[in-house]
């Protein structure tokens, strides 16, 4: 399938394999976790795409990879059409100036004893981007301007902010390069829900004036559902199912996907009476022996004989949906 | 007053914490009261005074910190006025706790079994082969697979969900009248949470207990919360039945919670409307109402007096100027 210009990123079969080794010094591989194990996505420009899945779904890991800090294992990757799977330190360079991310913890993210001003203004700096420095500060201004932060504030230090403050600072760094892509980890889940609306606003801001695309990745499905296009449910390093927002939510395919919603209440005690809650129990198996055949067969509800012995698919559609499930 | 009397009743209740800004009321003036076989959630966000509530009644309010004023009354007796000794009777025992944090809250090198076993020779004076008995019959309650020979396993070789259930099974294991429970899936996965609070609530209803919920969730207050207070800054600013409370909130700070969350079910795609600003620093708060900085309808006399909570209809009360 040729990639079209409107696809900024690429993500083929990705596979990334952790070794387990045994032993202090002769170590010898005695298996491997399989923490991504053949994801395929594409990003349209200026879309909003989410991944979401349980923890040690590899959803993370599959962003890592994507920004090339984690070696894949498998598969390619190809950005703007080009595959960049390969590419060495110096030709990532201009690469990485496109690729930006956000994380989670505001308060881990941030260097204590660098100002404002140098945090958000680093990535200039690395990239030989600064200036002079009255060029440098007009456009930490600017950045900080565009985040909703007061530019008086450039002087001060991380911890004289708040938590939502922080994570404004995260996203104006983020911004610095002028990106195109911009990777959400977790960004907004350490925030208190007052504070994680008004962030989640000005990503939608953001997006409308710069013209962004995200690739959101989040365990929240709530906020997934209102921030994103389109959705992949992920399960022990498999994509279970890939639809439109609206449509999964509506019309989830994957049993999978079906339970993950059955299990987030909604705040409405009237909603709540009339809503099936639970329909799996058990927890996510580790990735370093996952079930053979479809790896949620053993929690499934709908599990038939063929789940165990056949893996299901990810197979895409016309429409860009896709379900990886034997029903 | 009603001719009941309830299981807990907390009477204008203080918590402060000397500091170096001075002194700090994290919990100021708090009253509700909580029924046999009820479940109230006390929801807010952090820093509101929630998890402190909770741990008054239990007696394990931090260093320097201390309850400076009211009483908790908790079947009859002022746990305020009872000595070290006579709480640790009933802490385990006729009220307990379930922390957030499965991870840390159970005791690494210690197996299951004595953990589990350990209020059973505590409070019940059990041999030791008799709370271990009993201890198995405990585990298999909570549902976790083959009990028996779980015993001897350590905390590290369960998940974090398992860990969560020996955690609820070590906290049921006298039938305690009151469970509190701080944030008690909130490090689980969403499917596991769904399974360890239907779990938790069954158990209670089963032995007609009292479950105090502390939650940041709005969603799983509306799941599983027969009634609800809201905190903010330190002090409840609503508290009305689950149902009253998500139909028609009065306070505007429940008004914002409620319209800065999204909902799984909602379809249009719109904006949330967030509260604007910044939740308050409990040693700089305001001298009015603790929300006057960031609420869209405050008032002149919300910035100086301080509003109270005031019933409006049927068991909804609200503390907002608005209302009265």
């Amino acid at each position: 399938m040729a990639t079209d210009s409107d696809t900024l990123l690429r993500v083929e079969n990705l596979a990334v394999h952790f070794p387990v080794n045994e032993g202090v010094i002769l170590q010898k591989q005695v298996g491997s976790i399989r923490a991504v194990d053949g994801v395929s996505f594409e990003l349209k420009r200026g879309e909003t795409f989410g991944l979401v899945g349980e923890s040690g779904c590899g959803k993370s890991t599959t962003a890592l990879a994507v920004l090339r800090m984690l070696e894949a294992t498998s598969g390619r990757i190809l950005f703007e059409g080009e595959d960049i799977t390969n590419y060495d330190q110096k030709k990532l360079r201009p690469i990485r100036r496109c690729m930006q991310m956000v994380y989670q913890d505001p308060f881990g993210s941030l260097n204590p004893r660098m100002k404002v001003r140098d945090i958000i203004g680093e990535p200039l700096v690395v990239h030989n981007l600064a200036g002079t420095k009255a060029e440098f500060r007009k456009r930490v201004d600017e950045l900080m301007d565009l985040v909703g932060l007061l530019p008086d504030m450039a002087g001060r230090y991380p911890h004289e902010f708040s938590g939502g403050q922080r994570q404004r600072i995260g996203i104006a760094r983020a911004l610095a390069l002028e990106p195109s892509l911009i990777i959400c980890d977790e960004a907004v889940s350490a925030l208190d829900v007052s504070i994680q609306a008004q962030v989640l606003n000005l990503f939608d801001d953001l997006q409308e004036r710069l013209g962004l695309t995200y690739l959101f990745i989040a365990h929240d499905l709530s906020v997934v559902r209102h921030i994103c296009d389109r959705i992949a449910v992920m399960y022990l390093g498999k994509i279970a199912e890939v639809a439109e927002s609206h449509e999964l939510f509506r019309n989830p395919k994957h049993p999978y996907t079906e339970a993950l919603m059955a299990a987030v209440p909604v705040p409405d005690p009237e909603v709540e009476a009339q809503r099936p809650q639970q329909l799996i129990t058990g927890e996510v198996p580790s990735p370093q022996n996952a079930p053979p055949g479809c790896s949620f067969h053993p929690r499934c509800p709908k599990a038939m004989d063929e789940c165990s012995k056949r893996e299901p698919l990810l197979e895409y559609g016309d429409d860009g949906s896709a379900v990886a499930c034997h029903l | 007053m009603s001719s009941h009397q309830p299981l807990l009743s907390l009477n204008d209740v203080s918590v402060s914490f000397p500091t170096e800004q001075g002194l700090v009321r994290a919990v100021d003036s708090v009253s509700w009261t909580l029924d046999a076989g009820e479940t109230l959630a006390i929801v807010g966000e952090s820093g509101s005074g929630k998890s402190i509530t909770a741990l008054s009644l239990l007696g394990l309010i931090p260093e320097p910190g201390k309850v400076d004023q009211g009483s908790i009354v908790f079947e009859g007796q002022n746990l305020l006025d009872l000595d070290r000794n006579t709480m640790r009777s009933i802490r385990g025992n006729r009220i307990a706790m379930i922390f957030q944090e499965p991870m840390s809250s159970l005791n690494p090198v210690v197996t299951i079994g004595k953990q589990v076993a350990e209020p059973f020779r505590l409070h019940r004076g059990m041999s030791k082969k008799q709370a271990l008995e009993a201890a198995t019959e405990l585990l298999a309650k909570v549902a976790i697979p083959d009990p028996g020979s779980r015993l001897n396993a350590y905390p590290h070789e369960f998940s974090g969900g398992m860990r969560q259930r020996v955690m609820i099974a070590m906290a049921l294991a006298c039938e305690p009248k009151l469970i509190i429970a701080d944030e008690p899936t909130t490090a689980l996965d969403v499917t596991v949470q769904s399974q360890i609070l239907a779990l938790l609530k069954d158990l209670t209803k089963e032995m007609d207990s009292a479950l105090l919920l502390i939650t940041h969730d709005l969603g799983v207050v509306a799941r599983y919360a027969d009634q609800v207070a809201v905190m903010y800054g330190g002090r409840i600013v609503e508290t009305a039945s689950a149902r009253d409370l998500y139909r028609n909130p009065r306070h505007p700070y429940t008004q914002g919670l409620l319209a800065s969350v999204p909902r799984l079910d909602d379809d249009s795609g719109k904006r949330l409307l967030p509260i604007e600003g910044q939740p308050p620093n409990l040693a700089h708060l305001p001298a009015g109402c603790a929300f006057s900085l960031r609420c869209p309808h405050v008032s002149e006399q919300c910035r100086t007096d301080q509003p109270v909570l005031e019933t409006t209809v049927e068991n909804h009360a609200s503390a907002c100027f608005g209302y009265e």
